[in-house]
């Protein structure tokens, strides 16, 4: 275990002085990641006010809570791994990463860090200024509050191991593309993105139940905002530890095949 | 009479990019349908995305489902423009200045800027437009009103307006290259901005609308022509859009030939 610490450490170091050396791209990369929640406060914050204020429970200033924190717990347990391990499996250059002695998901993990530690000096500022134009309103819980670094690293941990068994598909095909464009597609709606969930018909807020999206997403932003009875929290919590479970075990499932496959392609 | 045949020179040069991109993307016909599954995937998400809104209200900001499906049209056309001639083209270029190899381009005898401009054509990616085409038929549908021949021609110009507008913002951002070398991600700034043109720019807070509209003319890409399509358009903007394609296109030109000073080619 301390081994693996130190591992971690002098991977940390390593990403966040790459990282530094190309911040301009970071930073305009960031862009990206903070237009889309803000177009769709936009849009709701238009509907509610024509709505006569509110829409499925949010008013204007509940909406723009929403999409802060909705904003914040994306940044928090996003993964890019998807896009890089097509390149990686394409140009050989996984086959270094396998000659080293530590499982090659613990060097993604520092980069995932790195990059978000770093890019925090960028977020906190731009919250802080979306929050002074658009004057969110919470309704602060105390105990909601207290529990919630737990829902956010079950959700990270939860949606990491999901995105790189994804990413394992370029083991498989060169057009990873468009699988990760389905799998974005059925994130934007089922998380709660696109827009709360109440918003939803009730059949499709069922079909979210069943999948994991809504539980790394949307499940969080609600505890922030005290949207949730802790009878209704620990159910979450439940959830997000079965899907946790189950992103591990399909990891490790597909890593192990992945692999296989890859040595044979070597010849 | 001069002037008439620089300007079929123009075309051919044109046309002989598109031969190329049509005979190099043949080999990959198997991208054709992935493209097609991409187009239908992200339109599909456009319209579902507009049905969960207008479940919710019958308008947003005053504008009808149908005025909305026009303008994502809209933005799939000016979308299909970028993703088939402007951003490979650009592409191209930037990595030319990197590598040196812009050279090739300079020394042919035609305009640089054109020739850069549409050196490189991705034709999958006209499935764009064809979906653009289809929405806009839809709306067109819905509204069940007959366009007038006079309101075809001021969306025409708008939406010509528009695309010269982009093209003009996207080469002003390229030429850039000549001065910092890696700028490949600053076409990152004009998609993640684009995102926000498939809604009416009229919905924005005052700050954001100002941005898109002039700090990034997102605005003239896509609200502007939709506004035209459904008759909305006050006369005035036609005249505007036109002007500030004129204008960019006048700066970009300037500021190209001003960063082309700046090239020191391959051997230096």
């Amino acid at each position: 275990m301390s081994h693996l610490l130190s591992v971690y450490k002098g991977y940390f170091r390593t990403s966040l002085a790459v990282q530094f050396q190309y911040r301009a791209a970071m930073f305009i990369w960031l862009l990206g990641a903070i237009m889309e929640p803000l177009v769709y406060l936009v849009v709701w914050r238009t509907v509610a006010l024509q709505q006569g204020g509110s829409v499925g429970g949010y008013d204007v200033g509940g909406f723009a809570a929403y999409y802060l924190t909705m904003m914040l717990v994306n940044h928090f347990t996003f993964s890019w791994i998807m896009w890089e391990y097509d390149y990686r499996i394409r140009s050989g250059e996984f086959s270094s990463l396998l000659l080293k002695p530590v499982h090659p998901i613990h060097s993604d993990m520092a980069d995932n860090w790195a990059y978000k530690l770093f890019t925090l000096t960028l977020y906190v500022p731009v919250a802080i200024g979306l929050a002074w134009l658009f004057r969110p309103t919470w309704n602060v819980e105390g105990w909601a509050l207290l529990v919630l670094p737990v829902a956010l690293i079950l959700a990270f941990l939860t949606r990491f191991f999901l995105d790189w068994s994804l990413a394992m598909s370029a083991f498989w095909t060169t057009r990873v593309q468009a699988i990760n464009q389905a799998y974005f597609v059925a994130m934007l709606f089922f998380s709660g993105r696109l827009a709360p969930l109440t918003l939803f018909p009730p059949w499709f807020q069922r079909i979210a139940d069943f999948l994991p999206f809504r539980w790394v997403m949307a499940f969080p932003v609600e505890l922030a905002l005290g949207r949730l009875t802790p009878g209704q929290a620990l159910i979450g919590f439940g959830v997000q530890l079965g899907w946790m479970a189950a992103g591990l075990l399909l990891l490790n499932l597909v890593y192990r095949a992945g692999i296989r496959r890859y040595a044979a392609f070597g010849g | 009479m001069r002037r008439l045949e620089a300007d079929v020179h123009l075309w051919q040069i044109f046309r002989s990019y598109l031969r190329v991109g049509l005979l190099t993307e043949m080999e990959y016909r198997i991208n054709f349908w992935i493209n097609l599954i991409q187009s239908l995937l992200s339109a599909a998400v456009a319209l579902g995305a507009l049905a969960v809104v207008f479940g919710q209200t019958d308008n947003l900001g005053g504008w009808t489902p149908a005025e909305m499906i026009a303008l994502l049209g809209v933005y799939y056309i000016i979308g299909a423009l970028i993703r088939v001639i402007i951003r490979p083209s650009m592409t191209q270029f930037m990595e030319d200045v990197r590598k040196g190899t812009l050279d090739f381009t300079l020394v042919k005898p035609a305009d640089a800027q054109w020739l850069i401009s549409v050196q490189k054509v991705e034709i999958w990616q006209l499935m764009d437009l064809v979906i653009g085409i289809g929405l806009l038929g839809l709306a067109l549908q819905r509204m069940g009103e007959r366009v007038g021949l006079q309101q075809a021609f001021i969306f025409g110009v708008t939406l010509l307006a528009g695309g010269l507008i982009v093209y003009s913002f996207w080469l002003i951002l390229s030429t850039f290259a000549f001065w910092f070398v890696r700028v490949d991600n600053i076409q990152v700034i004009f998609t993640s901005l684009y995102e926000a043109g498939r809604w009416p720019i009229t919905i924005y807070p005052g700050w954001l609308r100002m941005m898109l509209t002039f700090l990034v003319p997102v605005a003239f890409a896509t609200t502007v022509p939709a506004q035209a399509f459904t008759g909305r358009l006050e006369p005035g903007l036609m005249l505007g859009a036109l002007a500030l394609a004129a204008f960019m296109l006048i700066v970009a030109r300037l500021f190209w030939r001003y960063g082309l000073r700046a090239y020191s080619g391959a051997s230096a």
